[in-house]
């Protein structure tokens, strides 16, 4: 069925094939790239930054290419509060934020998506690697780009306003598309990082942002200082490098905990850093809320690899999720996002929580 | 499709396009001395000739450029590097906040590179320049290289009084730059009895091509060059002569002047029964710029093409977005390079609140519009404001 849809459109190769397929697939496109950056760079510096308006011209040619109106929104604004400042605050905090659920699930398909509906249009499709199909969020068919992750957020009112073209597609596809129909961008380097870090840089962005805030870093086993650091911000639960602490027995030591007041950054051994339970704050669901308890898979950060496990209520309203085997890293502020196993049609998004923090299973099994 | 953005850049008139095409197909270097040459030169000289005499110019007072922004950057830092040469003590530049980017670009570039002081006019709220903000501004003038006040603003219409400016500056011996684009074909602009010392004017405009236009500088002022090269262009502006260009430039803007009484007053009718449709229709709607029978110097305050509208609580570009889902072409006024839209300067310098300036649209007639381009709006502008409306409504 065709329907009007906006097209977001970086400049990156993937939103470009996936707004082709949207024209192939007979719905009325209109292209919009989003200014999310305040300071816009002119020219794209390697796989770093976003929205310079180099990139704005590569998805402008793209669109010219394909007939379809193109226009740029100013969404710099929201970006830096829903986006950038939250990064900020949680880091303060103590946490480990994902600024790509943020945005999509505060700009994409909140702002961006609102606007659209409220223009006419019926749904935002983009170049996420995800399988959506009657309202149901999958992975991805190629494991290494699947973006299931960062879209676990989104609800599913906001999925219903959401088409992904690329989901069932591999990355070399997606490049061999763009060469077909004689894209520019077909070769354009994929982008890593955080967008609104131009260096790649994040903890001296965060020390420019938050200033020089030492504090100590205390062996949880013995209670003593181990070393001190400049900024507990620059820490994520999990980390092993870059600790600078030295201890008498040579094993590696893992940050199991930040603690924001007193700038405390905590670490142990690998044992004491696995966590077998964790709670999250309330959850939300990609589609009717699932009876509790049930068993699923659980992905702890972009990138992880997910487990089994069993999700229970917690007393607050948030989740209880039991590891079928314990895991290193589990970070508040990261999404806990759960999935049904699903080998033939991709394993299905359920929703997710925000990591509060390891649950007392953990607390036994570390001592 | 409704075509309403004539002051972005208008059609080409046919008898242009066909001057062109002729010339066009002919071999021949204007500054070469065979027979080919001579024949190219003489097409040259003589659109100079047409160009001069539409234009109340002497021929060697007019300098053919690549457009617009060539000539007032030709102007602007010509004028203060050759005054500033002269007598180091003038390094004032004296300009309007409400110019096109090619005079304020400029103009800033000499402040950031080359040691100019500028002197920003104070900018009365329908957008023009008074005799008085320029004497304020200009004080004894002992300091200052050169200012610069455009003829006609090209966003929200308003017409200054140039001669009663020229007046001013030269009264105490400052050389007064005009941008001219959106006037001429406009409005009546005669260069000698302006008395202004330098003029920029283009061609796509007024039904010539894109890529061409003049600057028309007194044979007494003393610009510097940008470009050094052949010395064509009495060595103020080097290059091989664009003869094609330049013909389809000089029969379009002599045709545009030999029309202009005729298709302005034709012009000022839609434009004016489009605003008044408007209002009706968006009751909260708002006229930005001179009102539609303003008068200055004795003619037109407004241009009589120019319609400026803000929406309250709409954004600019979405509004544009809508109308162009709809077929109908018009304008935001400033957008950077990259296409994001900003609030209009020309409104912030006349004194708007920011929110007005974002939500403006400019709306401009030129010799191919009809009553069916103000139709088309009027069909639809009410349900197009009331949806841009609810859609700012998401994201502010």
């Amino acid at each position: 069925m065709a329907v009007r849809v906006i097209a977001a459109m970086s400049g990156g190769v993937d939103s470009a094939v996936a707004a082709a397929l949207a024209v192939e697939e007979g719905h009325e496109v209109t292209g919009v790239h989003l200014a999310l950056s305040p300071d816009r760079q002119t020219l794209r510096s390697g796989a770093r930054g976003c929205c310079s308006v180099e990139d704005a011209h590569d998805a402008r040619r793209v669109a010219d290419e394909l007939g379809i109106p193109f226009y740029v929104w100013d969404l710099a604004e929201r970006f830096r509060e829903d986006v950038v400042e939250d990064f900020v605050a949680e880091y303060a905090a103590g946490r480990t934020p994902n600024p790509c659920l943020r945005c999509n699930e505060r700009i994409k398909f909140a702002a961006v998506l609102d606007r659209a509906r409220a223009l006419g249009f019926d749904a935002v499709v983009t170049g996420h690697h995800a399988r959506l199909a009657d309202g149901e969020l999958r992975r991805s068919v190629d494991a290494a780009k699947d973006q299931s992750y960062v879209l676990g957020v989104l609800t599913a009112g906001q999925l219903a306003g959401a088409l992904f073209p690329l989901g069932s597609m591999t990355k070399d596809r997606v490049r061999a598309i763009a060469a077909e129909r004689g894209f520019a961008v077909a070769t354009k380097p994929d982008s890593h990082d955080i967008c609104f870090i131009s260096d790649g840089d994040t903890r001296g962005w965060l020390t420019r942002r938050l200033g020089e805030q030492p504090g100590p870093v205390v062996d949880v086993a013995t209670g003593e200082t181990v070393g001190t650091h400049a900024g507990a911000y620059g820490f994520t639960v999990g980390q092993r490098r870059g600790l600078g602490v030295s201890t008498g027995d040579q094993r590696p030591r893992y940050v199991l905990g930040i603690e924001p007041v007193t700038r405390t950054v905590t670490v142990g051994t690998a044992e004491q850093a696995a966590v077998d339970e964790v709670l999250t704050g309330r959850p939300t669901w990609t589609g009717p809320e699932p009876e509790l308890p049930f068993t699923a898979q659980v992905q702890l950060r972009a990138h992880g690899a997910a487990v089994a496990c069993r999700v229970t209520g917690s007393a607050d309203g948030g989740l209880r999720i039991a590891l079928a085997e314990p895991q290193r890293g589990v970070a508040p502020g990261q999404s806990a996002v759960l999935y049904a196993p699903d080998v033939e049609r991709g394993d299905q998004v359920l929703g997710q929580g925000p990591v509060l923090r390891a649950g007392e299973r953990s607390a036994a099994v570390v001592r | 499709m409704t075509y309403l953005d004539h002051a972005a850049t208008t059609p080409m008139l046919p008898a242009a396009l066909a001057a062109m095409t002729e010339q066009l197909a002919r071999v021949g270097n204007a500054s070469s001395l065979h027979a080919s040459g001579r024949e190219a030169r003489r097409v040259a000289e003589q659109s100079r000739e047409g160009l001069a005499a539409a234009l109340g110019a002497r021929p060697s007072e007019v300098l053919f450029t690549g457009g617009g922004t060539e000539g007032d950057n030709l102007a602007v830092k010509g004028l203060y590097w050759a005054r500033r040469g002269a007598e180091d003590r003038r390094r004032r530049v004296v300009a309007s906040p409400a110019e096109h980017h090619a005079v304020l670009d400029s103009v800033e570039w000499l402040e950031k590179h080359d040691g100019a002081e500028v002197t920003w006019l104070r900018v009365g709220e329908t957008g023009r320049i008074t005799p008085e903000s320029l004497a304020d501004s200009l004080g004894d003038g002992r300091d200052v290289a050169v200012a610069s006040v455009m003829w006609a603003n090209n966003e929200i219409g308003a017409v200054s009084d140039l001669a009663a400016l020229a007046e001013v500056a030269h009264a105490v011996g400052v050389p007064l730059h005009t941008d001219a684009v959106q006037a001429i074909g406009q409005l009546p602009v005669d260069f000698a009895a302006s008395g202004v010392d330098a003029l920029t004017m283009t061609g796509h405009k007024l039904g010539g091509p894109m890529g061409a236009g003049a600057l028309l500088l007194r044979r007494d002022a003393e610009c510097t060059p940008l470009l050094h090269g052949g010395g064509q262009e009495r060595d103020v502006r080097s290059g091989t002569l664009d003869v094609a260009a330049i013909v389809g430039l000089a029969v379009a803007a002599q045709a545009a002047v030999a029309d202009r009484a005729e298709r302005a007053a034709r012009i000022a009718a839609l434009r004016d029964r489009l605003i008044a449709g408007v209002l009706e229709r968006v009751p909260d709607a708002q006229l930005n710029g001179p009102a539609l029978d303003d008068v200055v110097a004795g003619g037109p305050g407004r241009l009589p093409g120019n319609a400026h509208l803000s929406f309250p609580g709409a954004e600019g570009d979405l509004l544009l977005m809508l109308l162009d889902a709809r077929g109908i072409e018009c304008s935001t006024g400033s957008a950077c390079s990259a296409g994001v839209a900003r609030p209009s300067h020309v409104l912030l310098a006349a004194g708007a609140p920011p929110a007005r300036a974002r939500s403006s649209l400019r709306f401009s007639f030129g010799h191919t519009s009809t009553d069916a381009d103000v139709d088309a709006v009027l069909e639809v502008i009410a349900p197009v404001v009331e949806r841009a409306r609810r859609a700012g409504t998401t994201t502010r």
